[in-house]
């Protein structure tokens, strides 16, 4: 049997700020992890990322990445590194966590 | 120190505006990021975590207060207020955003200051004993040679599509201070049986994925012979270097595999080809370079009120211990001021520290300031008579942290707290030791020692050379991290072994603490160190202090 795909989503960096940035339904980037549209299989996920590259005028890097969904049925991230990306570091209050 | 002239400023303005065009064509579509990495890269842009980063060259280290002070005023306007000094000497900005970098890049064309091959398989900034000129131990001021191995390898038509980066160390002074054998070729001044200066030539060092110690390929190297003979290390590695596999491209890969006797025989035949070809530097280009390095004319007035303040003031005395080193003037001293305050980020300053530290080289220090690659400011020169009030500065400026060489002095990477690259943090653990041993307040009794911590494996922390190196990794989607012990990256440079399975971040600071009072335990008395005490006992106890039975089942379980 198939292994059960874990959802994913497109995240990159903001060209002009570099902030960590991701792929909505109406294929715009948002700065709010909860805003990425989901992709629930491998096909859907190979497409959400090809649409993304179509966009290297606005963003760097767009990769895949493991989310899980919360309670308010919005991705959240999965992996310590995604997690730290939408906050911003740990040793001073800067980046997203800071709201800039 | 040395100034730019015209060529140089010419060069690095015209590369300035080369950037910019190149970051109008990047914003406007007309590059791609393929076409831009490499341009960016070649500028010192990186692209991390949150935001770009922009590493800016401190040439062997050495800067000056007008230098510094553009430091603290491209963190005010650009970032967000402070800098990051790194374990190569440099300076990253950790905030920019892409349209400013071009200006940035102009402020500091302003002070003779850029980030060109801070990135990229190139010869990388040349480093330095951050001592140089100042310690009483040295030979010979080293910076002249890394002033010219900086000019040489600038823009080298030859070097700059190397298999791999490649790191560049002096020192002048018999102490190693400079790493010099965990660096691609290391270099030590010396003076042969007749008296004459020259260079110990060490090649293959480095740390990172696959940790060596380099090996000497040349024991003397006359000194007029540096150039034609470092080409002849470059042209072999350029020619030889594994360009198939990123993991294996660096020298020391080439040394290992080809063994140092089919490596010297190959340097010294291009050697001798590049001998032949070499006309030798300019005598007015050497005059000129040394010139710049002329030691600051010193004020020899004796005086009493350096050890009448020492006597006087025991904070001062206890700065002194630690933080004060011996200048080859006796009237002086050197001063290492400490970017570790008790739970502080390793390596940070905002601009008001800058500026206190610009305002202090100015007014005691001949105007000269040194980055170590330990992530500490030098102020190199300062009469003992000046340092109770450059004291009292500091400490106004929350920079008179007393603990050069000791538990909380930490080396850090930025981790993944702000790099791409990396696959666990080091910073918290290195804020959470620090606050440990504050409230232990041991830090004295146990004495010199070396806590070393990178956030992955390519080791910009150094923790292979950590008296205790720590390694943070990511293990099935935790941040764990791995122990090494007994390390040393001085002229005895040894790599750490490894204790056994790593901890987990909650775990890491009680087994820092057991190893270290495993150390308090079992030393003969407070005159053996940590390392001494390692090398004697082995790893044993150490291991016992940190992995019991019942804690293993417990790990197991």
């Amino acid at each position: 049997m198939a292994r059960e795909y874990k959802p994913r989503i497109v995240t990159a960096n903001d060209l002009f700020e570099g902030d960590a940035v991701y792929f909505t339904a109406s294929h715009g980037w948002s700065r709010d992890h909860g805003d990425a549209v989901v992709a629930f299989s491998q096909d859907a996920a190979d497409k959400l990322l090809s649409a993304a590259n179509m966009q290297q005028d606005q963003v760097v890097g767009p990769y895949l990445a493991e989310t899980v969904m919360g309670d308010d049925n919005r991705p959240q991230p999965l992996h310590f590194r995604e997690a730290f990306r939408t906050r911003g570091p740990s040793n001073y209050f800067h980046g997203k966590q800071a709201g800039a | 120190m040395y100034t730019y002239n015209e060529f140089d400023d010419a060069f690095v303005r015209n590369r300035v505006a080369e950037f910019r065009d190149q970051v109008e064509r990047r914003i406007d579509g007309s590059l791609t990021e393929d076409e831009f990495k490499p341009l960016r890269l070649k500028n010192g842009v990186y692209l991390q975590l949150h935001a770009y980063m922009l590493r800016v060259a401190i040439p062997y280290g050495t800067i000056n207060s007008r230098q510094m002070r553009q430091l603290a005023l491209i963190a005010e306007r650009f970032d967000k207020g402070y800098g990051h000094f790194t374990t190569r000497q440099n300076i990253q900005f950790n905030w920019p955003r892409l349209k400013d970098i071009p200006d940035i890049l102009d402020l500091l064309a302003d002070v003779g200051m850029h980030a060109i091959q801070t990135s990229g398989n190139c010869i990388r900034n040349v480093t330095a004993d951050h001592f140089a000129g100042a310690a009483a131990d040295e030979i010979e001021d080293p910076r002249p040679t890394a002033e010219l191995l900086r000019q040489w390898s600038t823009d080298h038509p030859e070097f700059q599509y190397l298999p791999r980066k490649f790191k560049i160390a002096i020192t002048g002074a018999p102490n190693d201070r400079a790493v010099t054998k965990a660096h691609d070729i290391g270099l030590r001044m010396l003076r042969n049986e007749a008296g004459e200066p020259g260079y110990e030539v060490i090649v293959g060092g480095g740390l990172g994925r696959t940790p060596m110690v380099g090996k000497v390929v040349r024991d003397f190297l006359p000194k007029a012979d540096l150039l034609p003979y470092l080409e002849a290390i470059l042209q072999v590695y350029n020619l030889s270097g594994r360009r198939d596999n990123k993991y294996k491209a660096r020298i020391k890969i080439l040394v290992h595999e080809t063994g140092l006797d089919e490596i010297r025989e190959k340097i010294e035949a291009a050697f001798v080809r590049q001998k032949r070809d070499f006309a030798g530097v300019p005598a007015d280009l050497v005059a000129q370079i040394d010139e710049a390095f002329a030691p600051p004319l010193f004020d020899n007035t004796r005086s009493l009120a350096y050890e009448q303040a020492l006597g006087a003031d025991p904070l001062l005395r206890s700065f002194a211990e630690t933080n004060v080193a011996e200048h080859k003037n006796p009237a002086y001293g050197i001063v290492s001021v400490s970017l570790k305050p008790v739970g502080g980020t390793p390596g940070d300053a905002t601009a008001d520290q800058m500026r206190v530290l610009a305002d202090l080289a100015e007014r005691y220090g001949h105007d000269e300031l040194r980055i170590s690659h330990e992530q500490n400011v030098i102020l190199p020169h300062v009469r003992k008579a000046d340092i109770p009030a450059v004291h009292a500065a500091l400490r106004e400026a929350g920079l008179a942290t007393a603990n050069i060489g000791l538990v909380s002095d930490i080396i850090a990477c930025p981790g993944m707290d702000y790099c791409a690259l990396a696959t666990a943090r080091s910073i918290p653990v290195a804020q959470a030791i620090s606050n440990r041993f504050d409230e232990l307040k041991l830090e004295r009794d146990i004495g010199p020692l070396k806590i070393k911590i990178s956030g992955c494996i390519n080791a910009c922390g150094h923790h292979h050379v950590g008296h205790i190196g720590i390694l943070g990794l990511d293990k099935a989607g935790r941040e764990n991290y791995q122990i090494t012990l007994g390390g040393d990256g001085t002229e005895t440079t040894t790599i750490g072994e490894r204790t056994g399975p790593g901890f987990d971040a909650e775990d890491l600071v009680p087994a820092i603490e057991a190893i270290v009072l495993a150390y308090l335990e079992q030393r003969v008395d407070a005159s053996e160190t940590f390392l001494e005490a390692y090398r004697r006992l082995g790893a044993e106890p150490f291991k016992q202090a940190i992995y019991d039975k019942e804690k293993d089942e417990a790990r197991a379980a």
